[in-house]
């Protein structure tokens, strides 16, 4: 076990509910005002319910839970891409959101336009990626492709380049969504290397993936969601072991 | 950035355009991003920011200039007219874009945390960028028919020009949050658009308004476009007068000591505004798009 130092992640209390909105247009909501507001315009969802969480730098944790539980939006809370309707949610250093990778890339611009711009949308100076640059296309095994429009990639090439991209962004704490399964046989051993190396650097990782045999392997932590709750948060395996009795009743 | 590494902050929570000014690097390849794809795949390229305000100026300057006959009154009016559409067409285009860009952008708000006020301001840039050579065109006929302008008259017009970008920032930061939750919002932007080049004196002289509305002139003075257009026809088309072209009122009555500071206090106050209901609405942004 490595030793872990600071919290890198603390979510206290958290709450997050959705509206699920029926309308996107003005007259619809000003006949609702003027009918004397008849009626619910909007259904709320509770998504997340007094989530608490603490992740130490260092931590390698698996968050687990069925389609649905309330992963993706707990990841996305943590990046900053949602706030929370009640409780805190803070974090230390920089977060890389690995949430979906390529989310920022443009059809109509070269490969190498694209590790700009996306290396800029993550949060990378324009030193960091001049020195980097060389490294993400070796990486990614792009190679003269580079300069070629992405929309004339093959998917894994894409793929390739965005999480190559992304694995160079170093930051404090990686939030990794889904995206473990990358690409070809050979590429996903390959991102599944990096990551483990990432994690070996002292990286605070925080991984939603589908591949419990492989989280297992990366994670030391698991922490397992049900519709919104913490139901379950210690070693991966048990962890992982209590996911898959509960989807075996289902 | 790296100084704050060592806290715990609440992602998320930014500083709006202060953000902006801070992550220059991005905010340059986004509007470098946005003038690549405009034109990608098209001959002309940049070239037809040139074509489409010329095409306007002609429709004008035929439908009114010679067939209404404006022509007569106003003496360089091609030069008096293209200088207002050329400002107009700055301020309509970044306003448009801007209400657009959150939308247009949803696939990366709703994955990423960026500053959003990012889309507007970048599309706001992309517009001075199609604004600029259209200026040089205005510069190059002006100094055709002999432009002698003074140095507090450049001095006025490039005040104008980041008056109107102000302004159109700021209106395309309420527009833009907006029309997140009701896409209203853009058939709304596109008549102020419609209305603005009519609702300043860019066709016509202001003294065709104040004859009508008399005292309530005032009220014509309010609109910021109006100030701005006005300025900008003293210092691209009344130094191109000569002396035997007189026209008795080129300007308004207190023209730069009073609306130009009434003008530059209004757009300023509807960029803080418009900062404060981006703010309030940017918090949803990721859920609602
Ligand atoms: N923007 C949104 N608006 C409304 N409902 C949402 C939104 N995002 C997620 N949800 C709902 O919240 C619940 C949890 O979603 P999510 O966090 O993506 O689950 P998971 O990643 O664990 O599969 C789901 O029922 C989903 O439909
Ligand atoms: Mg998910």
């Amino acid at each position: 076990m490595t030793s872990h130092g600071h919290v890198a992640i603390s979510c206290i209390g958290v709450r997050k509910q959705f509206v699920l909105r029926h309308t996107r247009s003005l007259k619809e909501a000003l006949v609702w005002l003027v009918k004397g507001r008849k009626g619910d315009l909007s259904k709320k969802f509770q998504a997340l319910n007094h989530v608490s969480l603490e992740v130490k730098q260092g931590e390698t944790v698996a968050l687990l839970g069925l389609n649905g539980s309330g992963k993706s939006t707990l990841l996305k809370l943590i990046s900053g891409v949602l706030q929370p309707d009640g409780g805190t949610v803070r974090t230390r250093g920089r977060v890389a959101g690995l949430i979906e990778v390529g989310a920022g890339f443009h059809h109509d611009l070269s490969g190498r336009d694209n590790v700009y711009l996306n290396g800029a949308i993550l949060g990378m100076s324009e030193k960091q990626i001049d020195e980097m640059f060389d490294s993400i296309v070796e990486f990614s095994e792009i190679g003269e492709f580079i300069d070629t429009e992405v929309k004339f990639y093959s998917s894994g090439m894409y793929l390739r380049l965005a999480f190559s991209i992304a694995v160079h962004t170093d930051p404090e704490v990686f939030l990794i969504d889904e995206i473990l399964a990358v690409g070809d046989e050979p590429f996903q051993r390959k991102c599944i290397a990096k990551i483990k190396e990432l994690a070996e650097k002292g990286k605070t990782l925080f991984v939603v993936s589908h591949d419990l045999d492989l989280v297992a392997t990366v994670c030391e932590r698991g922490v397992l969601l049900e519709h919104g709750e913490i139901v379950m948060d210690g070693d991966v395996h048990e962890v992982v072991g209590e996911l898959r009795r509960r989807s075996a009743t289902v | 950035m790296a100084g704050q590494s060592d806290q715990l902050v609440k992602p998320g929570i930014g500083r709006g355009l202060l953000d902006v000014y801070g992550d220059r690097f991005l905010l340059k390849l986004l509007v470098r991003k946005e003038i690549k794809i405009r034109y990608r795949g098209s001959v002309l390229g940049l070239m037809w920011s040139y074509v489409k305000p010329l095409m306007q100026f002609l429709i004008y300057f035929i439908a009114l200039g010679i067939f209404l006959n404006l022509e007569r009154g106003t003496p360089n009016y091609a030069i008096y007219l293209f200088s207002g559409i050329v400002l107009v067409n700055f301020f309509t285009e970044s306003l448009s874009n801007a209400t657009r860009s959150i939308v247009d952008n949803r696939d990366l708000i709703r994955k990423i945390y960026l500053p959003r006020e990012l889309f507007p301001v970048a599309t706001v840039w992309v517009s001075a960028a199609h604004f600029l050579p259209q200026l040089l065109v205005l510069i190059g006929a002006c100094l055709f028919v002999g432009w002698t302008p003074s140095i507090l008259q450049i001095a006025a017009a490039i005040l104008i020009f980041v008056m109107v970008a102000v302004l159109g920032t700021g209106l395309g930061l309420m527009f833009g949050a907006v029309n997140v939750y009701f896409r209203d919002s853009e058939n709304i932007v596109d008549m102020i658009v419609m209305v603005v080049t009519w609702a300043s004196p860019v066709l016509y002289v202001w003294t065709m308004v104040e004859r009508v509305m008399g005292e309530w002139f005032w009220v014509y003075m309010l609109n910021p476009m109006t100030v701005a257009v006005e300025v900008f026809h003293w210092t691209f088309w009344e130094p191109t007068l000569k002396a035997n072209q007189p026209v008795s009122d080129t300007m308004p009555p207190d023209l730069l000591n009073f609306w130009l500071p009434v003008s530059m206090i209004i757009s300023v106050a509807i960029l803080f505004i418009g900062q404060l209901m981006f703010r309030r609405l940017s918090v949803h942004f990721a859920q609602e798009l």
